[in-house]
């Protein structure tokens, strides 16, 4: 890769607490993440996944070392990274369309246009129907299309999830995986996706982070030399059981076994 | 046949057992009011019959005199509780938002908190006169006290989840307090509104026994100096149906403005 890093972990130190209850979520971490590049970070917990995430987000602040999204220092959090949480966030007050806008809005989009682009992305998650709902009518699979939608509308250069399907049955799973990649295979937006579903990591990836706990540090990098677009025939594939394989002994340290 | 009279059949069931709390509840307070005139006309109780008491609401309100002591009281209520819960909502937030703000006010609430606003009657008397203004200010201490606590409660937890997302999404603090803080703490809100109106409401009766020349309260301490019975219970009476209007406006308003929420 001749361009330069999206997103770039460099000597990234983070400790919650003093003293005694001083804790290291995340010691020394370089780590970079290319453009249009879908990375998953998989680990036990405690390993600082959620902790890195939200270091790039903005939501949380070094200790030592820096966090670079596109060159930048990040400091706190902007629309040009978009954020999709498990417990999707959506806000229940607001209508699945309001929620959707709720970002135009404050970028100062007009009334009408944020309507339409609202109406857009929730057609490109199948929830236009929907669209004057309320969150509590839906079920945690349209939540999360909701929140993906809302997260799409500011139009963000990365996206970073948060388990966003942890939460979800294994059937709606598979099927925002598909979405995802689908989406992605359009706009080749960059994807930093934590997650512990092993096979999900390795499903969607580019590349497997696979973070080893206390402290928080980088155990492992996986390649993912599967062929886009994934579908049913590379999840069957045994070059994806290899790899699952690989990363399932990465995430528990079984090295002894590793053929 | 059987099939549409099956289906007539269902239709009156669903339509009974949808109104059968009404049902029920009517039949209870006729049966209820029987009982009281049996125990009246038995010569049981010394206490006045329904009829007394609904002779005694006729003169009342033809004279007019019942709609001027309803209006004395709930004036009260309602300048005290407008006063006390437009100041509460701010503080609340204040104090919800800006750890030194609560740092520096709770203390005092926590205090007056377990004062009862009655008790601060003679106090209030002696330093705002005897007029209107110590009875709503007992009962804008009564509303402050009951709903700044919702407030603040309401602001301390919203869920941090719901402000990420907003500042992921690029709002800065303004934003993040008028469009999530304010909508996510309005159940709370209301609550402490619906608590505050009962406590106001409470507080002006038993303020008007104490120190008044109108009222609901003062008409039934005039009464007990006279043993009129009957306007005691029809002060009574018109208490007890103002407060529950005055709850149910409250739920309706709940329902209205928090109906997005998910009810367990």
């Amino acid at each position: 890769m001749t361009s330069a890093p999206k997103i770039e972990f460099r000597n990234l130190r983070k400790t919650f607490g003093e003293g005694a209850s001083l804790f290291t979520a995340i010691d020394n971490l370089d780590l970079q993440i290319r453009d249009g590049e879908i990375v998953t970070v998989v680990g036990p917990s405690g390993c600082g996944k959620s902790t890195a995430m939200n270091i790039v987000a903005g939501l949380t602040d070094v200790s030592s070392g820096e966090c670079r999204v596109d060159g930048k220092l990040v400091n706190g959090p902007g629309p040009e990274r978009g954020v999709i949480f498990q417990q999707y966030a959506l806000f229940p007050w607001l209508t699945v369309r309001e929620n959707v806008e709720f970002g135009l809005r404050i970028q100062g989009v007009g009334k009408k246009d944020r309507e339409t682009r609202a109406l857009h992305y929730l057609d490109l998650v199948g929830l236009k129907a929907f669209a004057d709902a309320y969150p509590k009518t839906l079920s945690g699979g349209m939540k999360q299309r909701c929140a993906i939608a809302r997260a799409y509308a500011v139009n963000p250069s990365v996206l970073l999830m948060d388990e966003p399907f942890g939460a979800l049955d294994a059937l709606t799973r598979v099927k925002l995986q598909n979405q995802l990649l689908d989406t992605w295979s359009r706009d080749k937006r960059t994807v930093m996706f934590i997650t512990h579903d092993v096979d999900e990591a390795v499903y969607i990836a580019h590349r497997v982070i696979v973070l080893a706990a206390n402290p928080g540090r980088l155990q492992e990098i996986i390649e993912v030399d599967l062929p886009f677009p994934r579908n049913d025939e590379v999840r069957l594939s045994p070059e994806f059981i290899t790899l699952r394989n690989k990363v399932w002994r990465a995430v528990y340290h079984r090295d002894d076994q590793a053929a | 046949m059987t099939a549409v009279s099956g289906t007539t059949a269902t239709t009156w069931k669903r339509k009974l057992g949808k109104s059968s709390p009404l049902i029920y509840g009517t039949i209870s307070f006729i049966l209820g009011i029987g009982l009281w005139w049996w125990a009246t006309k038995s010569g049981m109780s010394e206490l006045p019959s329904p009829f007394a008491v609904l002779q005694r609401f006729a003169e009342l309100a033809l004279s007019g005199q019942l709609f001027a002591d309803m209006y004395a009281s709930l004036r009260r209520v309602l300048i005290g509780f407008a006063l006390g819960s437009i100041l509460a909502v701010p503080v609340g937030f204040l104090m919800g938002w800006y750890p030194i703000a609560r740092g520096f006010i709770d203390p005092w609430i926590q205090f007056f908190r377990v004062i009862p606003p009655l008790a601060i009657i003679p106090l209030a008397i002696v330093t705002l006169g005897i007029d209107e203004k110590p009875k709503i200010f007992v009962i804008f201490l009564a509303a402050f006290l009951s709903s700044v606590v919702s407030t603040y409660q309401g602001v301390v937890s919203v869920d941090k989840t719901y402000i990420n997302a907003a500042r992921v999404l690029g709002a800065k603090d303004g934003v993040i307090f008028t469009r999530v803080v304010i909508p996510a703490s309005t159940p709370f809100i209301l609550v402490g509104f619906r608590i505050g109106l009962g406590s106001a409401w409470a507080t002006v009766v038993a303020a008007e026994l104490i120190a008044a020349q109108s009222g609901l309260g003062f008409r039934m301490q005039q009464a007990q100096l006279y043993y009129e019975l009957p306007t005691i219970f029809v002060s009574l009476i018109a208490i007890g149906i103002l407060g529950l209007v005055m709850d149910r406006i409250v739920v309706w308003a709940e329902d209205r403005l928090t109906h997005w929420q998910e009810r367990v």
